[in-house]
């Protein structure tokens, strides 16, 4: 490793405020890049160090998340978000123009050690893209002009506090409220109808609301709650997961930029009913611009009486909550990597059973529940377990909220009682050529337009809440190879199937996008579906290949397009193996190439 | 369900376990193999490599993570399970860089055997051809990336035997590797030493003895004369 000088004065202070605690480590290296720009070798040194931990920790550490960064990437470090609805909206052309205009290639930094331009998973700005970090905090609604802004004034190295504001406005564009985004909020009003009924008493509204999960798997709210009440334990926490990684999805953003206050008395709530003191906010880095405003927030809450001690004047209701941030890892919303992560280690998802209800945070009974969730237990709190039900389906009640982003006229969040159509949801969006709609990010289901009928609903098409919309110039294949890129790029490198798998399917649909694919690639791709799709050690690993495999079963054509009709053709290219050869001899005639009869077969 | 305790089917056959077992355990400790190769019952279970995928009541899970309960209907040598598990080697053989015939872990080797035991013809898949760091500066050991397969073996045995935490995993999807904790990131600057548990765990070539290249000739090997399935060792070695 090489030499590097560290700061001690920097340092020691930021690993002060987290009490030397290894715990916190993570938070103790996103500080420290925040003060110094990258992680040195030495930086990582001093940390362990001072922690008393073996550097390979620290190192395990860096290395797994994206935004944390053990070689310079310069005082500016520009992201553009590579997800599918960015590069629809213009992402690459915008891209390469700052590449052009600042003389770069792409992760590479520049001479001067001022910039390095990147890309980066989906930035949760998919209604009002193309968006990008700078230094972590998102610019949208990207325009040639606003990146030729940019560039100056990275060029004359002006501070990010000093840039435009407006660059860093972030909408709500809430375009359908209903029960939870159109309702009238007064502080403590859930709160204190939860403690009118006592905590067994909140318990049996939460069962009788019926409330299921909102992150994706759809698991009853009341059920998780009664098991981390009565797991054995010395302490317990409620965690929020506000990771909101999945491709094309920012309800949970909107949430905590303007519904903040329900998410903390959701939180508080679960407290309650569970016996949990503690709660935990994960934020994913992408959204660190939230964080200020939301610790004002919790500040305001502690100073009405509640959070903290006695809330609402009840003796012995604690609750406080804390706030931890990630730094781009999506696999950390799988509610056992993000426990992981939340105690300072990289996100790797443990082996369940035993559960985070029994054995979560510092293996102690954990609640995690999605944002949407903890904001639902307010209306449960307010209006009554059976009010609650009332709206929905039977077994889905309830409102859900949908972020709606891609070829729509109106993108942003759509909230509806569950059992709304796909096709209700696209005509108030404005989705007037929709040939597909991708369901729950990536990870999710992609629909034909014979399929808009169906509803929205645990019974029928479940969501953690997003819609991405393809109109009718769209090629899916475009989005099967982005979404393939995704998952080798965030799988955590554990299980080989998803590991290993994710990383092949890259490499065919790479090989398929060039021209030379056949019949024998595609029935690769359907092999290596059901391999990962059940072998793999978590839910990133068995979901990765469902778009994947709904495109190739339902949009045939998209595939068949695309293969050459010969049954085999090799990866390998030979004549341009031949390239270098042909340098050192000089010439690049026609009797310089092989035979051209590789392209053949080849669909225009 | 069946009326005696602490037994389980696997592939028709009854299998006695201590409560608390693996499946994995209890199987190879009732001379039933099931293939693995993160494993070590020796060790806490990492459950990664994938190899012990068994269909459990009708569920994926893997066999040494998974522990033994009364009655389970436990199917491990089936030719779907097995093909599986040949892909999952052909995997592990395109990710890393093996090159059998010069390798001093030839014969001794698990993930070989495995693939010889599960007819893995060949490798398959297209090769990543990944480049990998050697670290020969350790005066008794080296460590050759190019054949890790990322078990955490070696990991797991300094953790909890030696008590050292020499090595650890480092970066995520395929750049995930083996990092080693010293000054230099070297091996020779760690406190490794050819005494370690974790010497001696590697069940590849990728942590290897200097100076004892081919002792032992190939054909005289671990499982040069059986196969790993049926190599009384390899079934009981480990319990
Ligand atoms: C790869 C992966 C990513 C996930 N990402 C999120 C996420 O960003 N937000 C979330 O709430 N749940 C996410 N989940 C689901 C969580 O594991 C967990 O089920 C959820 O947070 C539980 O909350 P709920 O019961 O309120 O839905 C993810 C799951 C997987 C497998
Ligand atoms: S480690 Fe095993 S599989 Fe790899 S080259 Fe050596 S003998 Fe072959
Ligand atoms: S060096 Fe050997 S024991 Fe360690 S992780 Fe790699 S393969 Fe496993
Ligand atoms: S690497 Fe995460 S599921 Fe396998
Ligand atoms: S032996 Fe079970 S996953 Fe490796």
């Amino acid at each position: 490793m090489t030499e590097a000088i560290v700061e001690p004065e920097v340092l020691e202070p930021i690993i002060a405020r987290y009490n030397g605690d290894p715990g916190n480590l993570l938070q103790i290296l996103i500080e420290a890049q925040n003060a110094l720009d990258w992680l040195s070798p030495g930086t990582q040194g001093f940390i362990a160090k001072s922690l008393d931990i073996p550097v390979t920790h620290v190192a395990a550490v860096v290395q797994f998340y994206t935004h944390l960064y053990d070689t310079p990437r310069g005082k500016y470090r520009v992201l553009f978000s590579h997800n599918i609805t960015d590069r629809m909206a213009g992402s690459p052309t915008l891209m390469a123009h700052m590449l052009k205009r600042l003389k770069l290639k792409r992760g590479v930094v520049s001479d001067d050690g001022l910039v390095s331009v990147g890309k980066t998973s989906c930035t949760g700005m998919c209604d009002q893209g193309p968006a990008l970090l700078v230094n972590n905090r998102a610019i949208t609604r990207l325009t040639l002009r606003r990146i030729d802004e940019i560039c100056d004034l990275i060029r004359a190295r002006a501070p990010l506090a000093n840039w435009p504001a407006h660059y860093f406005r972030v909408e709500d564009n809430i375009e359908r409220a209903d029960m939870l985004l159109g309702s009238a909020y007064a502080p403590g009003e859930a709160l204190r109808a939860a403690i009118a009924c006592g905590p067994t008493g909140m318990m049996a509204e939460m069962k009788r609301s019926n409330l299921r999960g909102r992150g994706g798997a759809g698991f009853t709210t009341a059920v998780k709650w009664e098991a981390c009440r009565d797991a054995p334990g010395d302490e317990r926490y409620i965690v929020c997961n506000a990771d909101e990684g999945e491709p094309g999805t920012f309800k949970d953003r909107v949430l905590l930029q303007s519904f903040a206050e329900r998410v903390f008395e959701g939180m508080a709530i679960a407290g309650y009913c569970t016996g949990a003191r503690k709660g935990l906010i994960y934020l994913r880095g992408e959204y660190t611009y939230l964080r200020a405003p939301l610790e004002a927030k919790l500040s305001d809450f502690r100073r009405n009486r509640l959070l903290g001690m006695g809330i609402c004047g009840v003796p012995g209701f604690d609750f406080d909550i804390a706030i931890h941030l990630g730094a781009g890892a999506y696999v950390c919303g799988e509610e056992t990597a993000l426990i992981e992560s939340l105690e300072g280690k990289p996100g790797r998802p443990r082996i369940r059973p035993p559960f985070p209800v029994t054995c979560g945070y510092k293996n102690q009974p954990t609640v995690v529940n999605n944002v949407e969730t903890l904001c639902k237990v307010t209306e449960v709190a307010i209006h009554g377990g059976l009010a609650y039900a009332g709206t929905g389906t039977r077994q889905s009640a309830g409102t859900k909220i949908i972020s709606v982003s891609g070829d729509v006229e109106r993108p942003g969040l759509y909230e509806y009682p569950f059992g709304v159509r796909v096709s209700q949801v696209l005509e108030d969006a404005g989705a007037y050529d929709a040939i597909a709609v991708q369901i729950s990010g990536a990870a999710g289901q992609c629909l034909t337009p014979q399929e808009f009928g169906r509803r929205i609903a645990f019974e029928d098409v479940p969501t953690s809440g997003s819609f991405m919309v393809f109109g009718n110039n769209r090629d899916l294949f475009e989005a099967a190879l982005n979404y393939a890129h995704f998952f080798e790029h965030e799988s955590c490198g554990f299980c080989t199937p998803c590991r290993v798998g994710t990383a092949l399917i890259a490499r065919i649909l790479e090989k398929i996008h060039s021209g030379h694919g056949a019949r024998y690639e595609f029935n690769e791709l359907n092999r290596l579906h059901q391999l990962i799709s059940t072998s793999s050690h978590c839910g990133l690993g068995t979901t990765a290949t469902n778009a994947l495999h709904d495109i190739m079963t339902k949009f045939p054509t998209v595939f068949d397009r695309r293969l050459i009709r010969r049954d085999f053709e090799p990866g390998f290219d030979l004549d341009a193996a031949l390239a270098r050869a042909r340098e050192v001899a000089g010439r690049d005639d026609a009797n310089a190439h092989l035979d051209a009869h590789l392209g053949e077969g080849v669909d225009a | 369900m069946t009326d005696i305790p602490n037994t389980f089917n696997l592939d028709g056959e009854r299998i006695h376990f201590e409560p608390g077992e693996t499946i994995l355990q209890a199987a190879l400790k009732a001379g039933h193999f099931i293939p693995h190769l993160c494993a070590n019952p020796e060790f806490t279970p990492h459950g990664s490599c994938k190899l012990c995928l068994v269909v459990v009541n009708n569920r994926s899970g893997s066999a040494c993570v998974m522990k033994a309960l009364p009655g389970l209907e436990v199917q491990s040598d089936t030719p779907d399970l097995n093909h599986r598990r040949r892909t999952l080697l052909q995997m592990l053989f395109v990710e890393g860089n093996h090159f059998c015939p010069g390798c001093e872990k030839s014969g001794n080797c698990k993930l070989q055997a495995l693939a010889y035991d599960l007819e893995m013809f060949n490798d398959h898949f297209t090769h990543f051809f990944q480049p990998r760091e050697v670290d020969a500066s350790h005066p008794d050991f080296f460590l050759d990336r190019n054949r890790c397969i990322n078990c955490e073996l070696c990991v797991r045995a300094s953790r909890e035997v030696d008590g050292k935490n020499v090595f650890g995993i480092a970066g995520r999807s395929l750049e995930a590797h083996i990092v080693v904790n010293s000054p230099t990131g070297l091996l020779g600057d760690s406190t490794f030493a050819k005494t370690d548990r974790a010497a001696e765990v590697c069940p590849v070539g990728a942590l290897l003895p200097k100076e004892v290249g081919f002792r032992k000739p190939i054909g005289a090997r671990l499982y040069d004369s059986a196969p790993i399935s049926q190599t009384p060792t390899a079934v009981k070695e480990e319990v």
